[in-house]
């Protein structure tokens, strides 16, 4: 039997195997996870971000722990930063994730950024896919928040939840750019320290004066889909307090995600947020396919340095290159335009 | 579509783990940090796991690499319960098992028998674990 045949059959270990070969890009990885698209469509993905310490593992363990509870079955995907220098990292989510414990039905994954530029929302993509065709009903996407790389992460996901941790006045700030934007609520952890009280008020502040700064005709169109909608859409971001080291709030947190995954079910914005999903995702790999071609055929004419030592020596410039390195692609282009 | 399904080099992954009531992690701790800065991946456990605990993230991660440490003199009843849990799972042909710790001289040949690739005691250097590794997870 085939790794996706075993997968759809509810076997661990294939799952767990799949997701090494998204991860790996390993050879066969595209056929796998066109093989699962069919299946999936069925879990609801929950993405959780926030800053370094916030507790987001902690509180995924908790939310996992409750879901289960409910009697539905749940994958996590942990995202972790690895070292720019060497590519290595420790996971250390996994650890925070003890509630659930032996408890195959919780599935968890912990993965690297592995220093690739943008490669990552892919893969994470393609591995949410894999636990969604493996049948979870709940997908959690936790990772740090704290930048592009991560907002993509958590576009993913249908429904995003922020966390802030208490005094943290400047990084409310921070939170403006981006992260901000993509939270459809916003969860201040540790809210029995002190300060909590104030992250509160100034995050329902925020969101009360959101369109001063979030929304506006001329944000530019596409890039990122802000949750924080006019009134129009019906949805206004809550505030939800959390203890997560003792599960204070996370209840309350499970019925406000709720409310927006039916939210997003009563309004059609899922359709509509899964549907731009999908064409960011096609575009991405048209762009990344290309530039894997390109590459190859920039390698085939002797590689980048031969062609600016060219440019360099005036015997050609940097346009004309380009031209002749992509001749063969437009002729192709072109060519079946001239057939339709 | 077929013609970049290709591959970017391997990571190596690996589960440090802690079995038991065994609480001393320094050891655990530091060959933790040197397989980070070998460039893998390295999920670390944390204390007094069950052997049940070990296998489900040996499992769910998929790690090319099993580290475990034990100095409380229990392998002989904790390692041959995480490997019998990772062949439940169809796990334990592809995971390369590791001991590392205080294992006496008479306990290893059984342990080498029930699938335990090396065993590193007091005095096994950094480089040879993580030269041991990188040659021992090629094949996968």
């Amino acid at each position: 039997m085939s790794l996706v045949a075993d997968l759809l059959d509810g076997d661990h270990r294939a799952l767990a195997r799949v997701i090494t070969r998204i991860e790996n890009r390993a050879p066969g990885y595209r056929d796998m996870v066109s093989e699962l698209h069919t299946h999936t469509g069925d879990a609801n993905v929950i993405g959780i971000t926030g800053s370094p310490g916030a507790g987001k593992s902690t509180l995924v363990d908790k939310l996992t722990a409750a879901y289960r509870d409910a009697g539905q079955t749940v994958g996590v995907l942990a995202i972790d930063p690895s070292s720019p220098f060497t590519g290595g990292s420790v996971l250390g989510d996994r650890i925070r994730m003890q509630s659930t414990a032996t408890d195959m039905d919780v599935f968890v994954r912990s993965m690297s950024a592995r220093g690739r530029l943008g490669g990552l929302s892919t893969a994470t993509a393609d591995a949410v896919k894999a636990l969604d065709a493996f049948g979870k009903d709940t997908i959690i996407i936790e990772t740090v928040g704290a930048g592009q790389n991560e907002i993509d992460i958590v576009k993913t996901a249908d429904t995003v939840a922020v966390l802030v941790p208490p005094g943290s006045g400047d990084d409310v700030q921070m939170l403006k750019a981006g992260i901000f934007e993509i939270g459809d609520l916003f969860v201040v952890n540790k809210a029995d320290l002190s300060g909590a009280d104030r992250t509160v008020t100034e995050l329902r502040e925020m969101i009360r004066t959101r369109s001063d700064y979030t929304t506006g005709d001329d944000q530019p169109p596409g890039r990122i889909e802000p949750s924080i909608e006019d009134q129009t859409n019906g949805w206004e971001p809550s505030v939800v307090e959390t203890v997560a080291k003792t599960g204070e709030g996370v209840d309350t947190l499970i019925d406000e995600l709720d409310e927006h995954l039916a939210h997003l079910d009563r309004s059609g914005k899922r359709e509509q947020r899964t549907h731009r999903r999908f064409t960011e995702e096609i575009a991405t790999h048209v762009r990344e396919d290309l530039r894997r071609l390109s590459t190859t055929e920039i390698e085939r004419k002797g590689g980048l340095d031969e062609l600016a030592s060219a440019v360099q020596a005036r015997d050609t410039d940097p346009y004309t290159a380009v031209d002749e390195l992509l001749e063969p692609i437009r002729t192709c282009v072109e060519s079946r335009t001239d057939r339709n | 579509m077929s013609t970049d399904q290709g591959r970017e080099r391997q990571t190596i992954r690996c589960l440090v783990a802690k079995v038991g009531l065994d609480g001393h992690d320094r050891g655990a701790h530091v060959i933790a940090r040197a397989f980070r800065d070998a460039g893998f991946e390295v999920i670390y456990s944390g204390l007094h796991k069950s052997p049940d605990e070990i296998v489900q993230a040996a499992v769910q991660e998929d790690v090319d690499v099993l580290g475990i440490s034990i100095l409380s003199g229990a392998h002989n009843t904790l390692v041959p319960k995480i490997i019998s849990g990772l062949e439940e799972y169809g796990a334990a042909s592809d995971t390369l098992v590791i001991v590392g710790g205080i294992v006496p001289e008479e306990d290893r040949a059984e342990l080498k028998e029930l699938g335990v690739a090396e065993i590193f005691g007091p005095g096994a250097t950094m480089e040879e674990t993580i030269e041991y590794v990188r040659e021992h997870t090629e094949h996968r």
